[in-house]
């Protein structure tokens, strides 16, 4: 009885599969297939989910355009579960065997690192919407996040500039991202003449929510009568408790301004933003961004979604980016053929939702406009300082006294992504 | 005197407006600068204006309800969302229009600098205010300022000042503005009112005093005055140590309250019925979101919401327990190692079920205005009420469940079957129906633990998880099957991970406490309250 059962479940499967097989040949002829690769459930789903919705959207969007290269769009959603190999394993499963011709996906570094091997030897094509610690640049990677250099030194920048701040701390989770921002931000800091003593660094494990001693010594230490200023890489869920505390023992903006990497209006919204009026965040792109291309794109994803409520954020716009560039470059290319899309992305430019123009460069990072922008009431952000222009992205921070020597540029002559000027050597590495 | 000022100039005003009035409409015009240098200057000409109409101007755009229309260029008040804006007259609150687009609205934009010009522009104006508490919130506020500015106006309303409670604060903010006053005398004045404050500006200003310039001579060059910040300082130091001290036992209480609200419902599940209940976690995460639901339903009963969700987040949580034990667990008495598995998969059915109703996302609980701020006991050592809230509630919980244990007849019934379950059926205790019930309290006083965690960390799918390896460990710590044992187990953790996380941080500190309770049951495998007796060894 049990073995019968198991067997019919067996041969509903195996038809399953084959029915899959037979219309994944089918459309294979007439669709061009766009991966996502977002973590739906586990701990990432809170952030990773809306990127999901954002490819889809983006996907529906352009087929109602009529397609692309007169084919329609078929997106294929997996679900890497916020488990790190297990995105591997997916991402093997887009590329090889639903044979996607592009991956939007990623939200982590960890992953990122473990799915590039895959896109490597199997010659995909990722595009990566989240900030990063830099340090990287791989043939079949397109990082429309921002890099330290878009993101973390203009925040300083304006905190030492417009806030006269002298004191800093720097506050983290203890992975890869907080530990590479914050060193090349420690280098950073001591090269503008701040004594090691005035430099607090901090680190606290994945989902911390005892913040009390933390949040005390950080008012501790700005008490001593110069300006200080918290510099956040504080990741995920840690966020709230972590606003919350600072909140209950009334810190506030003007005392001790908090400066964040991970905050957007996404994470604002599972918490009360009234005390947290006035701290910062810096990003490429705000909801608030007072742009008609910027509405138009809120109204369709409210549209899409289905919820007036729900906000749209930095990593949405970098999709934004991202996905329409690939398009403008396999119409160019003609064909979406890997190397001949990756050969027509460079040099790209297509408008972003804060009024600039986003430009692809060759070390596959993009030109944006780096914003700072206050917490409000409303838990939306306003702009209070912007850079003049787009900022080039950085893939090897110069910042770094191993990384300084070495560019990534994919056009010839150089054609690396790891390259020392000093020596003229590319690393047998690839990324 | 700035009253009289205010009458002269209304008075000028009325003989030459045109002048005056250009500079008011050039300071509005102003606001909407898009430089935030040429928005600060115009904040400070209008809190200089003495106009009446400044107030509520400024009130405004320190609330960021500030806005400008695109088209008119005239300044409103307006409130609402996207596309459902009321906008109303800034100066007399006149309701003007309704439904107005976000697009067709300007905000006056605002930020840290200007926030606290603001502050002060409106502290200035407060100086009059009729109410003694406004004035000297108003004099604290103002002692933040420049003190070229600031000096003048505080003497002005020494002068002016009838209350001697605002005397008092305006007299110390004086003496902070004033301890390098060119003359002796009225530093040693600004000394002696100073003495005893315990508040980090002035220790600041008081080691900034006791510096040398750069020709080696002393800023301060009176030596008694020297001797006597010397000792003020020592003073001030040995304070600091004592709260600093205070503050850490605090912390570490209230982090020992929260790991016992977190584990005391498996002290019941785990401790007295033996069950590995990995789905404890998610008990929380169902409280949690019961709090939640509540105050989606009765958003006009935010206040209360805390103490409706209490009994409801235990019915919920512990129906939901009766469920499981009824369903699952009750299959697998005597099997550990199959329960734990079981109870493992159920605790990943509970969560995708509850991200599958609510979605992925953390949800906004609201924590009620009382449970908000700090107590500010003196200005080093301030008590956050929400974590006073906590240490309270948790004897509270404790002692009813001791109660229910001890004296009731269902927790006679209870101790009978868990002690010795033959001999409780052979006397007549339905001991499965028991069972069911104590579990169900058990999830049930999660879920109440659940209300409590929602003021202070995430509500979300993944709130469980974060909280189910520190209730065990608090269990086992503290002794199986006692309720004190886990009582202390909570509160020597809390403590230990707070007094160690100054010297070796956050990180450091969890895995030095982890290391310290695996040596703790090398020694006491039983944990420290161990139980003894007969049924031990079962």
């Amino acid at each position: 009885m049990i073995w019968k059962k198991h067997s019919s479940f067996a041969k509903r499967l195996l038809l399953t599969g084959l029915a899959g097989l037979v219309v994944g040949l089918a459309n294979a002829a007439d669709t061009i297939k766009v991966g996502a690769l977002h973590s739906l459930s586990g701990t990432m789903a809170i952030s990773e989910t809306t990127l999901k919705d954002t490819v889809l959207m983006l996907v529906e969007e352009q087929n109602k355009k009529g397609g692309l290269l007169g084919k329609q769009l078929e997106a294929v959603v997996v679900d890497p579960a916020s488990d790190w190999p297990l995105f591997a394993e997916k991402a093997r499963e887009l590329v090889d065997i639903e044979k996607v011709d592009v991956v939007f996906g990623c939200w982590t570094s960890v992953s990122r690192k473990s799915v590039l091997p895959v896109f490597e030897e199997l010659n995909g094509l990722l595009f990566y919407p989240v900030q990063y610690e830099g340090e990287e640049s791989s043939k079949n990677v397109f990082y429309t996040g921002a890099a330290p250099n878009q993101q973390a030194i203009p925040a300083v920048n304006y905190l030492m500039d417009e806030l006269g701040v002298e004191r800093w701390v720097l506050a983290g989770t203890d992975y890869v991202y907080p530990r590479t921002t914050n060193k090349i931000l420690e280098q950073y800091l001591k090269d503008s003449g701040v004594a090691a003593s005035d430099i607090m660094i901090n680190y606290t494990p994945f989902g911390h929510s005892d913040w009390q001693t933390i949040v005390s010594d950080i008012r501790t230490f700005g008490s001593e009568g110069k300006k200080t200023a918290v510099v956040s890489t504080i990741n995920g869920d840690a966020n709230v408790p972590f606003y919350k505390e600072l909140g209950n023992q009334g810190i506030s903006a003007e005392d001790i301004p908090v400066v964040a990497f991970s905050v957007g209006e996404e994470e604002l919204s599972g918490i009360d933003t009234e005390p947290l009026v006035g701290h910062l965040a810096a990003w490429n792109y705000f909801m608030s961004a007072d742009e008609d291309v910027n509405y138009g794109f809120i109204e369709k994803w409210h549209a899409f979604i289905g919820n007036e409520e729900r906000v749209t954020n930095d990593p949405m716009e970098a999709h934004y980016i991202g996905f329409n560039m690939w398009v403008e470059a396999v119409e160019k290319a003609g064909t979406t053929d890997v190397d001949a899309v990756r050969e027509a992305m460079y040099g790209l430019t297509y408008p972003n939702l804060t009024g600039g123009t986003a430009v692809m460069n060759t070390n596959h990072h993009l030109t944006k406009p780096v914003l700072i922008g206050e917490i409000q009431a409303d838990g939306q952000f306003e702009t209070v300082w912007q850079t003049p222009g787009g900022v080039i992205g950085d893939a090897w921070s110069d910042f770094l006294p191993d990384s300084k020597p070495i560019v990534a540029d994919w056009t010839a002559p150089i054609s690396c992504g790891n390259y020392n000027i000093s020596t003229g050597k590319c690393s047998g590495q690839n990324y | 005197m700035i009253r009289y000022l205010l009458v002269l100039k209304l008075v000028f005003l009325t003989i030459v407006p045109t002048a005056w009035s250009l500079d008011w409409e050039n300071a509005l015009k102003q606001l909407g600068d898009k430089k935030f240098a040429q928005v600060e200057s115009a904040v400070k000409a209008l809190g200089r204006s003495d106009d009446l109409r400044a107030k509520p101007l400024l009130e405004t755009m320190l609330e960021n309800k500030l806005y400008q229309m695109k088209h008119s260029k005239v300044l409103v008040h307006a409130e609402g969302k996207r596309n459902d804006f009321k906008t109303y007259d800034v100066f007399t609150g006149k309701e003007l229009a309704s439904g107005v687009k976000k697009r067709e609205l300007k905000r006056i934009r605002v930020n840290n600098r200007i926030r606290s010009t603001l502050k002060s522009a409106l502290a200035r104006i407060a100086l009059d205010d009729p109410n003694p508490e406004n004035r000297k919130e108003a004099a604290e506020n103002l002692r933040e300022g420049d003190p070229k500015e600031v000096t003048p106006l505080l003497k002005q309303a020494l002068l002016d000042e009838k209350s001697e409670d605002v005397r008092k604060s305006i007299r110390f903010g004086l003496a902070t503005l004033q301890l390098k006053h060119p003359d002796p005398e009225i530093r040693r004045e600004s000394l002696r009112l100073l003495s005893g404050s315990l508040e980090p500006e002035v220790k600041n200003l008081l080691i900034k005093a006791l510096e040398k310039n750069n020709d080696g001579t002393w800023i301060e060059s009176e030596t008694d005055i020297r001797e006597q910040i010397a000792k003020e300082l020592e003073n001030i130091e040995f304070w600091e140590v004592v709260y600093s001290g205070i503050k850490t036992l605090f912390f570490g209480l209230s982090l020992g309250s929260v790991l016992l609200l977190a584990a005391i419902g498996l002290s019941v599940t785990f401790g007295v019925m033996g069950v590995i209940n990995m789905a404890h976690g998610e008990m929380l995460m169902l409280g949690a979101y019961t709090t939640f639901v509540i105050q989606q339903l009765f958003p006009q009963f935010i206040e209360y919401s805390l103490l409706i969700s209490i009994p409801a987040a235990f019915l919920v949580a512990g129906i939901v327990g009766i469920l499981l034990e009824r369903t699952v667990i009750r299959l697998l008495y005597g099997r550990p190692l199959e329960t734990l598995l079981a109870t493992f998969g159920v605790s990943l059915v509970l969560q995708q079920t509850v991200r599958s109703i609510f979605g992925p996302l953390n949800q906004n609980v609201i924590t009620p205005s009382w449970m908000q701020g700090t107590l500010e006991i003196n200005p080093l050592l301030s008590l956050t009420y929400n974590r006073l809230t906590i240490i309270i509630f948790v004897p509270l919980v404790l002692v009813t469940l001791l109660v229910l244990l001890k004296k009731s007849h269902f927790g006679l019934e209870m101790r009978a079957v868990t002690q010795n379950r033959g001999m409780a059926g052979a006397m007549g205790i339905r001991s499965d129906r028991i069972d069911a019930l104590t579990f169900g309290l058990g999830s049930g006083i999660a879920g109440i633990g659940g209300v409590a965690l929602s003021q202070l960390t995430n509500v979300g799918p993944n709130l469980g998880q974060s909280y189910i390896i520190d209730s065990f460990m608090v269990v086992v710590f503290g002794g199986v099957g006692n309720l004190w044992g886990t009582f202390f187990g909570a509160m020597s953790l809390g403590l230990a991970n707070k007094l160690l996380e100054p010297f070796a941080g956050a990180v450091a500190a969890k895995i030095l406490v982890l290391v310290l309770i695996i040596l703790f049951l090398q020694k006491r495998p039983r944990g420290m309250f161990a139980l003894k007796g007969r049924f031990v060894e079962n």
